[in-house]
């Protein structure tokens, strides 16, 4: 048992409590709080994966950059506790089993897409830095500038969304 | 001239055209120009076809003027075709030219009467298609100017259309006429099945080639001549199909002349004269001809006994002459029926166009019982009338006389005729006489019996009305005499004239040449006058010396007499089991079940269904954002299902 | 050394109960947390299949969904700034009806 094994079971598990604790919080910061740290542990899950430039884009930007957003709008904001009203009928009678089958039906496709034998093993195959900045400027070229025009898009966007009126 | 020969219908055509679109706002006397002048033109246009004819060999004819394609799709190709040979030329002078006169007499009987530009339009509309369907080369040109005639007949019988008879008659018209034109189109179908053609040469070609079909072998020919003859009875009112035209008086008395006298419903003659081929070859239909013919001949006369209304008698008249006309065309003499169409057309024009000078003379009366004592009063309308009744009940000398005469000595001796048949005309013609001259002497003889209020107003009709009546007299005198039989020492023009035209037929028949023996035809003609004058005297003594006797009779025979004033209750029959079940039948089922659940249903039920399907779907778009993203997140399911389970 | 298969199964449960606060909350920022987490879960299969098939392209596409997240983040918490301005309340309730 390497040290691989115990630490996707450590991380997943914190994900996993993450997520739920997400779902379970009533005040959106602490939702959002867990949310970080499912963000973590899916960064060092990359890791294992040899991921290394995703794991690091994910610590930075998602967890780094866009969940300190989600902080700063919910502290702006300050709307605090989530009140007890009705539930909509729908999304929980039909939702929640929905979303269970949901659940167990990709778990299970997922499950069977791949044979049990194929383990993982972190330095198998790797995505440095260096060559996943090859790929994207020579085969994903132009995804990669259409980004940059998304992301000045969003940015004009959300300013003139939200500034104030005079 | 004689390629112009479209000219004849297209100008009265043109009339009604234009007295449709602007008659409205032009004065009377512009209209009645117009409205005259056009046939009057047409008459002219005709006699000089005639005297091109004239001047050409006749063997060169039938001639067949082609204009233009009408309908050509695929194998079924109709051009405009206008037959002309001896028959049709005979026919549009006739028709024409008796047209004209009574366009002319129309001025004067019509000046007071509302709508005057309406009816010289309908009028010539009429004369158009009549002229179409004499000059047709195709059975489709023939079927249009069938059924144009006969919407005319119902524009013209329901003129007064406030009135709610008017109406009615002219409804009944058209109704009757369709049964008749219903079994004329299967004709022209089984006509297109088997000859792939619809034109008169080619099919006239094809009959030749075909064996004659006997009793015993009836076949396509025999079936197509009996519906032909079921359009034909229909048209020219022969039984069972009559009903319409008592009725039809309703309309203006020049109308009743024209169209229910001379011309149209001379067309179903006509039509069975033209058609001669194909009637010669199933002897079948041409005993059919002459027996409903016979009965028509017999049956109406004994109606026109006991009617009082001037026009009824006159029309039971009509129906009765045309059984005549339709006796000679089934035993074969097809020239000696158009002889008596060509003869009726001219006495009986004048007999109704004298009516209406009657009535107009007494300001609208129409009941005989009503009149007399008119001879003094309205000489020339007595004159013209008298020479009318003396032509249509065969005095020697007159029209009338030749024609019913070749008919009935025709009936007599033709291989295709029978002693019976040529009884039963001869009783009729003695029939004939009787109610014609009771006609005369109970309108013209004896005491006044009308009102004193209308004995100041009684006057003679103007002359645009008096002088047609005597060129129709004159006619009726002297338009027999194109037809003297060799037993009177004539050269008989008119038979020799048809001659070529009918030859095929004939031929066929072998009745070309029929033995005369001029002993035995003065005999009949001989009998048939004598009844003729039996008649008038039985009319003399019933009605001028012993008034009372009418009555009297009507009362000892109170059953019989009931019988025939009530036309043999024939209407009131029809009534209740033809019209009234399938007035049931259309307003039960058709209407109700079929059209208003069936139809109906279906269209609104799918209106229905669309609605209750959108107003279900309407609940699905709540706007609550919730539901949606539920709903989003069972479609993504549905996927994921879809891939786990059915795309392995 | 762990089979590949936990990695897919673990993204799988992470979508889920993405998909279960995304029906279930109420406030508008929580729900778009719980949309954030549904993506995050599809990155790691992506990168789980990455190293399946060894081919990087799968890195490539987690790189761009995480940009296309960033930005629809920010646009997206605008647009709830907005809300929030108008109807004073992030209660999904409160601004359900899409109808105004």
């Amino acid at each position: 048992m390497s040290a691989s094994y115990w630490l996707f079971f450590i991380f997943a598990g914190l994900a996993v409590l993450g997520a739920f604790n997400l779902i379970w919080q009533r005040h959106p910061i602490h939702s959002a709080l867990s949310l970080i740290l499912v963000m973590g542990s899916l960064a060092v899950l990359y890791l294992l994966l040899g991921a290394e430039f995703i794991a690091a884009v994910q610590v930075i930007v998602y967890a780094g950059a866009i969940m300190v957003l989600f902080v700063f709008v919910i502290m702006l904001l300050n709307v605090g506790e989530e009140e007890r009203t009705q539930w909509s009928r729908v999304a929980t009678y039909l939702g929640l089993p929905v979303a269970v089958l949901l659940v167990v039906q990709t778990g299970y496709l997922l499950y069977r897409a791949v044979p049990m034998a194929i383990r993982v093993d972190p330095n198998r195959f790797v995505g440095t830095t260096r060559r996943v900045g090859e790929l994207l400027f020579t085969d994903f070229l132009l995804p990669f500038e259409v980004t940059s025009i998304l992301i000045l898009v969003a940015l004009m966007g959300a300013i003139v969304l939200a500034k104030r009126e005079p | 001239m004689l390629e112009s020969v479209w000219l004849i219908p297209l100008l009265p055509l043109a009339g009604a055209i234009a007295l449709g679109l602007f008659g409205r706002q032009w004065r009377q006397r512009v209209v009645s120009a117009l409205g005259v002048g056009s046939v009057g033109l047409t008459f002219a246009a005709a006699l000089g076809v005639a005297y091109e004819f004239f001047q050409q060999d006749p063997g060169s004819f039938p001639r067949v003027q082609r204009y233009f394609h009408w309908i050509a799709a695929g194998d079924f190709a109709v051009p405009l075709t206008f037959y002309v040979d001896q028959l049709s030329i005979l026919m549009v002078l006739v028709v024409t030219g008796v047209g004209f006169l009574i366009h002319l007499y129309s001025i004067g009987y019509m000046a007071q009467e509302g709508g005057y530009y309406r009816f010289f339009t309908y009028l010539n509309l009429f004369m158009f298609f009549m002229l179409l369907l004499v000059l047709a080369g195709n059975y489709l040109v023939l079927f249009v100017g069938w059924e144009g005639v006969g919407l005319c007949s119902y524009l013209l019988i329901g003129f007064y259309f406030l009135r709610d008879s008017a109406s009615a008659a002219g409804k009944k018209a058209f109704l009757v006429n369709r049964i008749g034109d219903f079994g004329f189109t299967l004709a022209l179908l089984l006509l297109f099945a088997t000859f792939g053609t619809l034109d008169f040469a080619q099919i006239f070609q094809g009959v030749g080639d075909r064996p004659t079909e006997t009793f015993n072998q009836v076949g396509v020919l025999t079936g197509i001549s009996l519906l032909l003859l079921c359009g034909a009875v229909g048209k020219s009112a022969q039984v069972p199909l009559y009903v319409w035209l008592p009725d039809a008086m309703e309309g203006p008395t020049p109308v009743s002349a024209l169209i229910h006298a001379a011309t149209m419903v001379a067309a179903g003659v006509y039509m069975v004269a033209r058609f001669h081929v194909l009637f010669s070859a199933a002897p079948v239909a041409l005993a059919v001809v002459a027996t409903i013919g016979c009965i028509t001949a017999f049956y109406a006369a004994t109606i026109g006994l006991v009617q009082t209304d001037i026009k009824r008698v006159l029309a039971y008249s009509t129906v009765s002459q045309l059984g005549y006309m339709f006796l000679g065309l089934g035993v074969g003499a097809f020239a000696a029926g158009i002889f008596h169409l060509v003869t009726h057309a001219f006495f009986k024009a004048l007999l109704f166009l004298a009516a209406g000078s009657v009535i107009h003379a007494l300001h609208g009366a129409q009941d005989i019982r009503t009149m007399g004592g008119l001879r003094k009063k309205i000489p020339a309308t007595y004159w013209t009338f008298l020479f009318g009744t003396l032509a249509i009940v065969g005095f020697p000398g007159f029209s009338g006389f030749f024609s019913k005469d070749e008919i009935l000595w025709q009936t007599f001796v033709s291989p295709y005729g029978s002693k019976v048949l040529w009884f039963i005309g001869v009783f009729a013609g003695g029939l004939t006489s009787f109610y014609m001259f009771r006609l005369l002497l109970l309108t013209f003889h004896g005491d006044s019996r009308y009102t004193p209020v209308v004995a100041e107003r009684v006057h003679e009709s103007p002359r645009v009305m008096t002088r047609p009546l005597m060129a129709l007299a004159l006619l009726s005198l002297a338009g027999g005499w194109i037809g003297i039989p060799a037993a009177l020492g004539g050269k008989n023009y008119l038979e020799h004239f048809l001659a070529p035209v009918f030859a095929t037929s004939r031929m066929r028949m072998g009745t070309a040449g029929v033995p005369h023996t001029p002993t035995e035809e003065l005999e009949l003609m001989a009998l048939a006058v004598g009844l003729a004058l039996a008649g008038f005297g039985a009319a003399y003594w019933m009605y001028l010396r012993r008034p009372t006797l009418a009555n009297e009779l009507a009362q000892t025979f109170h059953g019989p007499y009931q019988l025939l004033l009530n036309k043999y209750y024939v209407d009131e029959l029809y009534q209740k089991y033809i019209v009234r079940p399938l007035d049931w039948l259309a307003d039960r089922i058709l209407w109700q079940a079929v059209d208003v659940e069936v139809i109906d249903g279906a269209v609104n039920g799918l209106g229905f269904q669309a609605r209750a399907a959108g107003d279900w779907l309407r609940r699905w778009q709540s706007g609550n954002t919730r539901s949606y993203a539920a709903w989003v997140v069972l479609g993504a399911l549905l996927l994921v299902t879809v891939l786990v389970w059915v795309m392995r | 050394m762990v089979p590949i298969s936990y990695y897919l199964v673990l993204s799988g449960v992470l979508f889920g109960l993405g998909v279960v606060g995304f029906l279930l909350r109420r406030s508008i920022i929580t729900i778009f947390m719980s949309i954030e987490l549904m993506l995050n879960a599809v990155n790691l299969a992506f990168v789980a299949f990455s190293y399946l098939h060894e081919k990087l392209s799968g890195q490539i596409f987690v790189f761009f969904v995480i940009v296309v997240a960033a930005a629809e983040a920010a646009v997206g918490l605008a647009i709830i700034i907005l809300v929030f301005r108008n109807r004073a309340s992030l209660n999904i309730e409160r601004i359900n009806l899409m109808k105004l």
